[in-house]
């Protein structure tokens, strides 16, 4: 169990109230000069250094993600930061949004100084109106203290704005989400060119998940090694994880990455209702990650390297557990529905496929399927995968493929006469 | 230039090219929903997935730049698997009835399943119903049948300028519809059937009348404007069916606008297809011989000075020299074609065009060069009105950027933005003496140009327009080397075409109007009309003997004592000018109806009854006979000309305002005017915004 001392996030349930004062008597913006004044290098190698991996789902370096960006090019940078937490079992941002809003901004000018950006938006789902009345106070607070507007700190020029997005999960891909941020539907963009080269209006951006900067401050405050001596190899840090569904009390925390599954719930979350032996699955990682079996489950490790292992992923760290009252089948046509009422629309393969898959889905829950059209499922995602602009539609495919990995020859028995 | 292998074969192909473009010149082909050539590629229908170096997943290939010494695969069995199965999942929701689909036969889905797809289908699902839209008059949607490709959205908001229209809902709940519930308001907005590449969006004029392989196909021009638009007339036996764009990447790109494409159900209605005399006050049938004669004889009693010619639309180079040489061997050199015959005024305006100086009346920038121009100012024209397609160029340079508009006459919707200066005639006064604010853009602009409309020319202080017009050009510098940037906007193929064949008198005194006043003076007692229906008939003496030879009856032909039917420009083989300068020929696409003869050969006919000889048999004879006075003729070249610099008038009389002459596109001539479309769309778009 993480220590008190080692949490990032040490006013993650707001339990000491949410205000500039209490931000700064926690930590927040002790030394901001201290750290810009060593310039944007360090920063990026510190960064780099404390193995940070984007907190969104994909796991990218943080580090190298900012190093992409050519401070020669003398067009404007931005950065923007993704709150459009939308995946199914997500719920860290927005705890970090309601109650931890300063290291967000802390984050932002850290981030925007690393990177030359002199503007930078947070993108944040249109239902968090409430919690983002903390984000704004906290951006006014800081303007009023000096840390963000024009030539602050005698070190940079910052303007922070929130814009809200308007309930589409497609929004939270990078590149959909700077479509919407531009004005347009949220439809993601060919890649190459990456962000980083032509992004926000054409120009060098920064795309980071709320939880990744949130995070950078504490990392630059601690240093990398400190960050770094928590967690595995691999997998460095801390991590927000959500656990929900059928555990005794779901809730978000901070743990360290590599802790073992059980220990997360049952120290936590106050274990599986009806207990451990009455666990069937669970999907580590938001809805995209493939599920893992109760039988996988006993040595599990909430780890990169731990995960493939089993043949899942981290993803976001929303942890949804299910015990044995869960249905398979429904819980499986709940994840491609939920895709297929997310997808675009712009790509074929994504926009077709996962249609047909839900069809398939309600033949097959209401037994009107032949087993060969499980096969067909699975060959409707294998055809389609890795065709598509961006990862909507692959994490269709392994959400699917994941449920199919595990429990085909079951359902194919359902349908049988 | 980059080199690139395709299929195991080297490559060099021009710069910045995608892999698509670069494999479409190449001649290797590539199938695509989305992709066109003349729209901004989105990559999303994942046709045209290929296999490149370097990259372990399939990349689309209208997205995907080249590079050099990249290795490109097109055809492998890879590939073939991806594109079965997109056509496999555009076909789950797409209705497997091709055979009463309108596209049947031309369709990009239908073609492309029968060279990469599957027989049947393995997913056994319903399909997505769709409810009907209104897509207007022109346009007729079956959009079950839509692949979401959004070809039709792109040509709306990026070429025709309407943001009207745009995809509602998301994923496979997507549907191509008006954001608010509203017919298209564009004189492009048939063009969106063109880019459809399945039967959801069709030519409401086309739909279902025909099989593509029952059709014959002829290339010609189109002269409903002046832009010269390539077309391509689709037609069974008798009746033209269809009429579509033809590439011509100088004029009109892709595209048409909607009047050259829905006339034609007027192609065969009003038609004069029989001659006619009029005996005591009546017209009645007759036979050519006797209409040629009765005419013959009253040319008996007639000195040459008493008799006159007029040519109005649609007529072509030949027909206008044959008649030029014939009244000019009957003595008469009273003949004029500079006038406006498509406005809703009733009588004759002229517009006094010099034809000696064609730098003068040409629009000398040229369709294409508008691309390279970085300011513009527009004199007493609405060209989205006057030249749809021309609007498109002005539109598509505006949308790169640095390019300064202006406008001084009245103003209108564009579909781009420009500064409105005003009507006042003082305006170009303000801009020559660089007191206006907008001679600095122009000065700072290195390319600038200056277009006037046709309702320049019109009116009483047309000469003092056209004089500063001249005179901004020449102080902006927009007479260079290798720039010409003074265009004038004509809308009449007939006026530029017969101005090419030098119909106009050797008396600069002589012109449509004093024609026209020396009738009423009885000065002139034969006029011989060649689809002008716009003199003021009433005013005309009863005695005079009116020779009207066309194709479509109206005013004139009601007037007329002698009806000569003639062809339709579809129906023979002619040679027009459009606005550039540029000669195009026009071929017949249809035989002609009744007993209706080629324009020219009707002169040349009755060239036998007043016993001149034209010294000419066959078409190729008269067209070698022009070639010898007119060289561009002879080569088909155009060369951009410069207007003459002297005889500038400098007394202007600064009042008065600058107005544009066309106010509804949809019914400029007698042709269009005879479209029931275009009615249609008249009552839809034009009167409901006046």
């Amino acid at each position: 169990m993480l220590e008190k001392i080692d949490r990032v996030f040490n006013n993650l349930y707001g339990t000491k109230g949410v205000s500039f004062e209490v931000a700064k008597s926690l930590g927040d913006f002790s030394n901001l000069k201290e750290t810009l004044e060593k310039g944007a290098d360090y920063i990026i190698n510190e960064v780099k250094n404390s193995q940070l991996k984007g907190r969104g789902g994909a796991g990218f370096p943080t580090g190298m993600k900012w190093s992409f960006i050519n401070k020669k090019d003398p067009r404007p940078k931005y950065l923007v930061i993704n709150g459009d937490e939308g995946e199914p079992g997500t719920c860290k941002d927005r705890e970090i949004i309601r109650h931890e809003p300063y290291k967000i901004v802390e984050g932002a000018i850290i981030t925007s100084y690393a990177i030359e950006a002199k503007t930078c938006y947070i993108y944040i789902r249109g239902e968090f109106i409430q919690e983002t009345r903390n984000l704004q106070k906290a951006i006014d607070e800081a303007y009023a203290n000096g840390l963000l507007g024009k030539n602050c700190l005698g070190m940079y020029d910052l303007d922070i704005y929130i814009h809200f997005g308007a309930g589409a999960y497609i929004c939270g891909e990078e590149t959909a989400l700077l479509e919407s941020l531009e004005g347009r539907k949220g439809f993601p963009r060919i890649k190459p060119p990456f962000p980083a080269v032509s992004g926000l209006y054409a120009n060098p951006t920064v795309i980071n998940n709320i939880e990744t900067i949130a995070v950078v401050p504490t990392i630059l405050r601690r240093g990398a090694d400190w960050y770094k001596s928590m967690g595995v190899a691999e997998a460095a840090g801390t991590k927000l994880f959500c656990i929900s569904g059928f555990v005794n009390n779901p809730c978000v925390v901070e743990e360290r990455l590599g802790i073992s599954f059980k220990e997360l719930i049952e120290t936590h979350c106050g274990g599986v209702i009806g207990g451990w032996d009455n666990l069937l699955a669970v999907i580590p990682g938001g809805s995209s990650t493939p599920i893992i079996p109760a039988h996988l489950c006993e040595r599990l490790t909430m780890d990169f390297e731990g995960m493939k292992a089993v043949g899942s992923s981290l993803g976001t760290g929303a942890v949804i557990v299910f015990n044995k009252s869960v249905e398979i089948l429904k819980a499986m046509k709940n994840i491609v529905s939920f895709y297929n009422h997310e997808s675009c629309g712009q790509c074929t393969p994504c926009r077709e496929g996962s249609a047909a898959a839900v069809k398939i889905m309600n033949n097959i829950i209401n037994k009107e399927a032949k087993p060969s059209d499980v096969d067909l499922l699975e060959r409707i995602m294998d055809d389609t995968f890795g065709t598509t602009i961006c990862a909507l539609n692959d994490a269709t495919v392994f959400a699917v493929r994941g449920f199919l990995k595990h429990y085909k020859e079951d359902i194919k028995q359902s349908l049988q006469i | 230039m980059p080199k690139i292998v395709i299929n195991g074969s080297e490559h060099e192909v021009a710069e910045g090219l995608t892999i698509i473009q670069a494999c479409d010149s190449l001649g290797v082909s590539i199938p695509r929903f989305c992709y066109h050539d003349k729209l901004p590629s989105v990559g999303s229908c994942r046709m045209c997935m290929v296999e490149i170096s370097g990259s372990r997943k399939l990349v689309p290939s209208c997205a995907t730049t080249i590079s050099e010494g990249m290795e490109v695969k097109t055809e492998t069995p890879e590939i073939h698997k991806a594109r079965k199965m997109v056509l496999e999942m555009l076909l789950i929701n797409h209705p497997l009835d091709c055979p009463i689909c309108d596209k049947g036969g031309e369709c990009d889905l239908q073609d492309q399943t029968y060279r990469y797809g599957l027989d049947k289908s393995a997913i056994n699902v319903v399909k997505r119903a769709v409810e009907e839209k209104d897509f207007g008059p022109l346009i007729t949607p079956y959009m079950t049948r839509c692949i979401h490709c959004t070809r039709c959205i792109r040509f709306a908001t990026e070429i025709a300028g309407i943001q009207e229209l745009g995809a509602l809902g998301r994923g496979d709940h997507t549907e191509i519809s008006m954001y608010i519930s509203k017919s298209l308001s564009s004189e492009l907005s048939g063009n969106l059937a063109e880019v459809c590449p399945v039967g959801a969006l069709t030519n409401s004029s086309y739909a279902f009348k025909a099989r593509p392989w029952e059709l014959i196909s002829t290339e010609t021009i189109d002269v409903l404007d002046a832009v010269g638009s390539n077309i391509k007339v689709d037609a069974t036996g008798l009746a033209v069916l269809r009429i579509m764009p033809k590439i011509n990447d100088s004029i009109n790109e892709s595209w048409i606008g909607d009047k050259s494409r829905y006339i034609v159900d007027a192609l065969r209605i009003q038609r004069l297809d029989i001659p006619m005399i009029r005996i005591n006050g009546k017209l009645v049938k007759s036979s050519w011989n006797e209409a040629m004669r009765t005419i013959a004889d009253k040319l008996k009693s007639l000195q040459g000075s008493e008799i006159a010619s007029l040519m109005g639309d649609f007529v072509d180079i030949e027909t206008a020299f044959i008649t030029k040489k014939l009244f000019n061997a009957l003595g008469s050199d009273n003949i004029d074609c500079r006038f406006i015959t498509n406005s809703a005024e009733n009588n004759v305006i002229d517009v006094n065009f010099d034809v000696e100086d064609r730098g003068s009346y040409l629009f000398n920038t040229t369709i294409a060069g508008i691309e390279e121009a970085d300011s513009c100012l527009i004199v007493g024209s609405n060209p989205r009105f006057e030249a749809p397609i021309l609007n498109a160029r002005l539109r598509k340079r505006y949308l790169r950027g640095g390019f300064e508009m202006a406008v001084i006459g009245e103003k209108y919707d564009g579909n781009y933005k420009y500064d409105y200066l005003g009507s006042n005639i003082s305006l170009l006064q303000d801009i020559l003496n660089g007191k206006h604010p907008f001679a600095e853009k122009l000065k700072s602009s290195k390319k600038p140009m200056l277009v006037l409309g046709i309702g320049a020319f019109v009116g009483n202080n047309s000469s003092d327009i056209v004089s500063l017009a001249k005179e901004i050009a020449i102080k902006y510098n927009m007479i260079q080397d290798n720039w010409n940037g003074y265009n004038v906007l004509n809308t009449s193929a007939g006026m530029l075409s017969s101005m090419e064949a030098g119909f106009v008198s050797k008396d600069k005194k002589i012109n449509a109007d004093s024609i026209v006043s020396a009738t009423k003076a009885k000065n002139i007692k034969l006029l011989w009309l060649n689809n002008v229906d716009n003199i003021d008939f009433d005013s005309l003496p009863k005695d005079i003997f009116v020779v009207y030879q066309g194709h479509h009856g109206d005013k004139g032909a009601a007037r007329a004592d002698v009806i000569l039917p003639s062809n339709l420009w579809l129906e023979q083989d002619g040679t027009y000018v459009n606005i550039e300068g540029r000669l195009q020929r026009s071929y017949q696409a249809v035989p002609t109806v009744g007993e209706s003869k080629k324009s020219w050969k009707i002169i040349r006919k009755f060239a036998e009854y007043v016993g001149v000889d034209l010294k000419m048999e066959t078409l190729e004879d008269l067209r070698k006979q022009i070639s010898e006075v007119n060289p561009r003729f002879a080569s088909m070249n155009f060369a951009v000309a410069e207007f003459k610099k002297d005889n500038l008038s400098m007394n202007f009389s600064l009042n008065g305002d600058v107005k544009s002459l066309i106010t509804n596109y949809y019914i400029t001539d007698i042709i269009s005017k005879n479209s029931v479309k275009m009615a249609e769309c008249t009552k839809l778009f034009v009167k409901k915004t006046a």
